[in-house]
């Protein structure tokens, strides 16, 4: 007979999927509209959370406004673009495809000794290069795609997935993404496959992290509201779980912040001189 | 009866000048309805989340009031009564204010500087602005109102001192982010039901919330205005997240009956010298 373990404490993530899809679709319109945009572009990797903000910003600007964006490399998995188009096709945005390789191998070509890992990056940095330059194209913002858990982690190319200056998904957890996109009606096979940033072949997510997804997001919940460690392992977590979870958050702080900037002065930016991102005068 | 107008609007962040004109517009939309008394919710001239930014968009009171004045005395025959939240500017000093205007009347009716100025999780108020210190009710055309300001109506002991003082209505500007997204609606949107109808319905006065809506970098002003009445009901309520006016009528009549009926403040007044020599103590311990 199977035995299916439940996740403890899970229901913390819990979510009503038609309010929070309802504000985030609210989101994406004032945000774009706040910048004088009426249109966003979105990389689509074929993944859960780029088809969740494919389907947010189809909903909340109309399909015809938003450009979707295929950006494959030769040695990206043909599943991903095949994925790519079925989400297009589904919430009725039309998919460009991009192709990356020659960016990519033409710096690889000149680079001895590039590791998967260094390529990898390089592609993803090369995907928000395209990504801006097709946002000047059609006068389009970049929409981005990382949720919670992988934000908190640092599991992401810098200055690259963080890049876009509008990210609906950036508050929910992995756990909280796939609930959504159930609600939104991304097709199954694309929600139920295992995460993976298919920067290297075979790759996935939780054999990079160690941590299943649903497990690590009721760890960072706690651990992020305060809770010590010896009450998360009360609730069934294991105690090298609690710790590579605090240890991927707190390695990775200065991925969620601007550099560091040497203070000098009482009127240093974002230290001294305060003001909120959409601040503006009149004048 | 009293029609009151409550402006659930979306400014732009520091745009005064642009943010006055759209009040202004959804006012002289609502001429046929023969509004008595506006409420404008927290910090609507400029926006919410300022930080640092608080002191190059403070108005002085008379400021505000000067523009509103100037654009009533063009358009309107009659007084109108405005109850509007914005950061004030007094000298070296800046607050988190109501201002009552009864326009093409007495003026500056009444102000209140907010006393709990949130400063934990997403609010930062405190570093920014001064506390108020006061909590009075004032006379009105209508009656005895009094103004709150966000947080200041979630101790509910201040609607207990307004009560005391004789209110009949109090005016709640506020500005309250969406959180806690596992239900029908936000959290804070229930919870400030809950506050509204408790208070009216446990002083027998009415509660007129106007809660300013808009996205600011990603804190979803979450609406959700109301009125609720002197037996705790909800009168009418507005949607979350958009912009709308809610329009209801106020009747000072039903106040009497109902505290007859359900003598709560009464009995408060009765029982508040008994209990007062602890409450000195507890505040005495502070």
């Amino acid at each position: 007979m199977k035995v299916v373990h439940g996740v403890p404490n899970h229901e913390v993530l819990d979510l009503d999927y038609p309010l929070v899809a309802s504000a985030l679709e609210r989101f994406i319109r004032e945000e774009l509209h706040g910048r004088g945009f009426e249109k966003g572009v979105v990389a689509v990797s074929g993944g859960v959370d780029s088809a969740v903000t494919l389907a947010l910003a189809a909903r909340a600007l109309g399909p015809e406004n938003v450009h979707a964006l295929s950006l494959p490399h030769r040695d990206s998995s043909p599943e991903s673009s095949a994925h790519a188009r079925l989400v297009a096709k589904r919430f009725g945005v039309e998919l460009e495809t991009v192709d990356i390789t020659h960016m990519v191998e033409g710096y690889a070509e000149q680079t001895p000794g590039i590791t998967p890992r260094r390529k990898g990056n390089v592609m993803a940095r090369a995907r928000m290069i395209v990504t801006f330059d097709k946002s000047e194209q059609y006068r389009a913002l970049p929409l981005g795609t990382g949720n919670k858990t992988e934000r908190l982690f640092g599991y992401f190319t810098w200055h690259a997935d963080d890049s876009p200056p509008v990210n609906p998904l950036g508050d929910l957890y992995k756990t909280q993404v796939w609930g959504l996109a159930e609600y939104l009606g991304v097709p199954d096979e694309i929600v139920h496959k295992p995460p993976t940033a298919d920067l290297e072949p075979g790759q996935t997510d939780e054999a990079d992290l160690g941590v299943r997804y649903r497990r690590a997001d009721v760890i960072l919940e706690h651990y992020l509201k305060g809770y010590p460690d010896a009450y998360i392992v009360g609730l069934g977590y294991t105690p090298e779980e609690v710790a590579l979870v605090k240890r991927r958050v707190n390695q990775t702080h200065y991925k969620r912040h601007l550099p560091a900037v040497a203070i000098v002065s009482s009127t240093a930016i974002n230290e001294f001189y305060l003001r909120p991102l959409d601040f503006h005068t009149d004048d | 009866m009293v029609r009151h107008a409550l402006l659930q609007l979306k400014p732009q962040k520091g745009r005064i000048h642009r943010n006055l004109e759209h009040l202004q517009r959804a006012l002289l939309a609502l001429r046929d309805e023969d509004v008595d008394v506006a409420v404008v919710p927290e910090a609507y001239p400029t926006g919410y989340f300022l930080q640092g930014g608080v002191r190059e968009l403070a108005l002085e009171a008379t400021e505000l009031e000067d523009r509103l004045a100037g654009w009533h005395a063009e358009h309107y025959q009659k007084p109108l009564d405005l109850v509007i939240g914005f950061y004030e500017r007094d000298g070296g000093s800046y607050y988190n204010t109501a201002a009552y205007l009864e326009l093409g009347g007495r003026g500056l009716v009444h102000r209140h500087r907010k006393i709990f100025l949130p400063t934990y999780g997403v609010f930062d108020e405190e570093r920014f602005l001064d506390r108020g210190h006061e909590l009075t009710s004032f006379t009105t055309r209508f009656g005895r109102a009094a103004m709150l300001i966000c947080e200041d109506f979630w101790h509910t002991v201040t609607a207990t001192i307004a009560a005391l003082q004789g209110a009949e209505i109090i005016y709640v500007p506020s500005a309250s982010p969406a959180r806690g997204f596992g239900g029908r609606a936000p959290a804070n949107v229930e919870r400030w039901e809950t506050l509204a109808r408790a208070v009216s319905g446990e002083h027998g006065l009415y509660v007129a919330l106007a809660s300013l809506v808009g996205s600011e970098a990603g804190k979803l002003m979450s609406g959700g205005s109301l009125i609720a009445g002197p037996e705790g009901e909800v009168l009418a309520r507005a949607p979350e997240f958009e912009e709308a006016v809610l329009i209801a009528d106020v009747d000072p009549g039903r106040i009497p009956p109902v505290r007859y009926d359900n003598p709560m403040l009464a009995d408060l007044k009765a029982g508040l010298p008994l209990i007062f020599p602890e409450l000195r103590k507890v505040v005495e311990e502070l």
